[in-house]
């Protein structure tokens, strides 16, 4: 028998490799290929906004509104994209609207997770009353349209980045719990489980270490979606302009305020939404590819 | 049968209760804010006080929860401030508005996504089921905000051919209808069909419809008579459930349109904190959730005979 800690210890760069190789079966999947390239994309366009983007977000030009894609900017350089009602470089907003997407969405989305999870692994280990108190929760959040809470909530909190992180956890929360909770109904009654039990190990140890990375696999496909349908909601409440506050660059924002000219300049609205998306059609790609990996062993 | 339809009813009421002490909690907005509203920004603060101790806005939260509950129940929805109407006034209207047009989008989305989920998940894998399933990824990505856009681009800058704003201000014309209705059901159909085709993909690796195949039943009798009417049963829950995701997309839709319905006011009533008209708003939006839910739950029930009478 082999030292169980050293075999732990050996172990370590072999479970590194394992998530490496994790990420690269999405070879096997065409789509999940597009969705990955198209986030990629997004993801190093937000990185390098600061360096790409030819203007600052807020520079104004008063002599270039509604300026045409491809034209001349009053100071020698080019706006690639147009330049909205204040005369901004549409190009230069887009790249650090993504900027702000890339920030908010993945940071809701995960605080929805954290909250998510607790709920449903406690739910769904401990059964009992913490379960039912938890279901009810959830079904009186579900219950509601979901952009009925989003306008009620922004409407009595305003609207700012740390609530709309807030309204989407609370929001999305309970759906997270209810899928975690399902998986782990499922999981709990496996051997490894009752291993860990016998050893005398604590709840808390079985939820964490037991039950969720073996629940990993269907979370992180509806962790991708999920982040497609955050973005959307992001640009919905921005389009409504609940959302974040300008003037910084933010898609759904970009379109309400070009959203009166849009007939007459139609580059301001349509570049903000091919951008937002593609972003979307990447992370439904991607857990599309994901999804179909998953089925195949 | 009467056991379970008493327990989802009473499972229905508790929810919405339950659902009308959080929205009130969540309004519980700043009550000087509404007396500045309502009685200017030159009003004195003696004004602001007397105006709010008239309405009631002084007693205490739980007093006034049940005044609200009280008389929303024999359909008092109190005044709004917007409109200077009684609320039931512009919401009932408002509501028949978005009934007309969620009627026509579920009246085009649902045959349109079963029968294109049908095709799709009859033969799993084939060409015209990969494009069915990529074309439905394709056009839920794109938030209605956008394809309104993109959609208004096309067919009211570039062709001319429809309206860009449905405000019907000379009476109901349908023309006006297109664009809203469009925009809705390219979101929406993506998911039915996607639901209909899983079920259907299920159903056609059955042992029943390998029978049916076996004995030499022609492929259109298997589809129509044995694999259809079963693969029927699970969209028909989110067929259902998408009533509930229709009440948050015409939010966007009918703002973009200026389409006089339930979501233009509930967005209307939240930009101008009209704080009864939004309580009656997000009541009635609620309401008619939790209420078709509990159809989906009973007519699945019903449907299913594997899982009745629990």
């Amino acid at each position: 028998m082999t030292d169980p800690a050293a075999d732990a210890v050996s172990r370590r760069p072999n479970r590194l490799l394992g998530v490496l190789k994790g990420i690269a079966l999405i070879r096997e999947s065409t789509v999940g290929m597009i969705g990955m390239g198209l986030v990629g994309f997004w993801v190093v366009m937000a990185i390098l906004a600061p360096v790409l983007a030819p203007y600052d977000q807020l520079a104004q030009f008063a002599s270039a509104t509604y300026a045409k894609p491809l034209t001349a900017a009053p100071d020698g350089g080019t706006f690639w994209l147009g330049a909205d009602p204040l005369g901004r470089d549409i190009l230069s907003r887009i790249l650090y609207g993504a900027q702000r997407v890339m920030i908010y969405a993945p940071l809701a989305t995960l605080c929805a997770y954290a909250v998510g999870i607790a709920m449903g692994l406690a739910a769904g280990y401990k059964r009992g009353w913490i379960d039912d108190v938890l279901s009810r929760i959830s079904d009186i959040i579900l219950s509601f349209p979901i952009l009925v809470l989003y306008v009620v909530i922004i409407f009595r909190f305003g609207a700012s980045g740390v609530n709309i992180v807030l309204a989407v956890t609370f929001a999305s929360g309970p759906g997270i719990m209810r899928i975690v909770r399902g998986l782990v109904l499922d999981l709990r009654n496996r051997d490894y489980v009752a291993a860990a039990q016998t050893r005398g190990e604590s709840a808390w140890y079985i939820m964490f270490v037991e039950i969720l990375p073996n629940a990993r696999g269907p979370l992180i496909v509806d962790a991708c979606l999920r982040l497609g349908y955050t973005i959307i909601t992001i640009g919905v409440l921005g389009f409504l302009g609940l959302g974040l506050p300008p003037p910084h660059a933010d898609w759904g924002g970009m379109i309400n305020e070009a959203r009166g000219m849009a007939l007459y300049a139609p580059h301001m609205t349509l570049f903000p939404c091919i951008a937002i998306c593609s972003l979307v059609l990447g992370f439904n790609l991607l857990a599309d590819g994901l999804r179909e990996i998953s089925l195949k062993d | 049968m009467v056991i379970f339809l008493a327990k989802r009813f009473a499972f229905m009421l508790l929810t919405m209760l339950a659902v009308s002490i959080l929205v009130f909690l969540l309004l519980q907005v700043d009550v000087a804010s509404i007396a500045t509203k309502v009685l200017g920004p030159y009003s004195t603060e003696e004004q602001r006080r007397l105006w709010l101790e008239a309405n009631g806005y002084m007693e205490p939260a739980v007093t006034r929860y049940f005044d609200w509950l009280g008389s929303m129940l024999v359909g008092d929805f109190g005044e709004s401030i917007r409109f200077r109407v009684p609320v039931s006034e512009v919401l009932w209207p408002r509501l028949g508005n978005t009934a007309i047009l969620g009627g026509l989008v579920f009246l085009i989305m649902v045959p349109l996504s079963l029968i294109l989920g049908v095709l799709a998940g009859m033969r799993e894998g084939s060409g015209l089921d990969r494009a069915i399933t990529i074309g439905a990824v394709i056009t839920t990505s794109v938030p209605e905000f956008a394809s309104a856009v993109l959609l208004a681009f096309i067919f009211v800058f570039w062709l001319g051919w429809l309206p860009g704003t449905s405000g019907m201000t000379e009476g109901f014309d349908l023309s006006q209808m297109v664009l809203p209705v469009m925009v809705l059901v390219l979101y929406g159909f993506g998911y039915i069909t996607r639901m209909m085709r899983a079920s259907m993909a299920e159903v056609m690796q059955s042992a029943y419809i390998r029978t049916a195949n076996l004995k030499g039943l022609p492929y259109r009798r298997v589809i129509l008579k044995h694999a259809l009417r079963n693969a029927l049963i699970a969209p028909f829950t989110v067929i259902i459930l998408q009533i509930n995701w229709l009440l948050s997309g015409v939010i966007v839709v009918e703002f973009f349109f200026s389409y006089k319905g339930f979501g233009q006011l509930l967005y209307e009533a939240s930009t101008n904190k009209d704080i009864d008209l939004i309580l009656g708003c997000s009541m009635v939006a609620v309401f008619v959730a939790v209420g078709t839910q509990t159809i989906a739950d009973i007519g699945y029930t019903y449907l299913n005979p594997r899982i009745r009478f629990t």
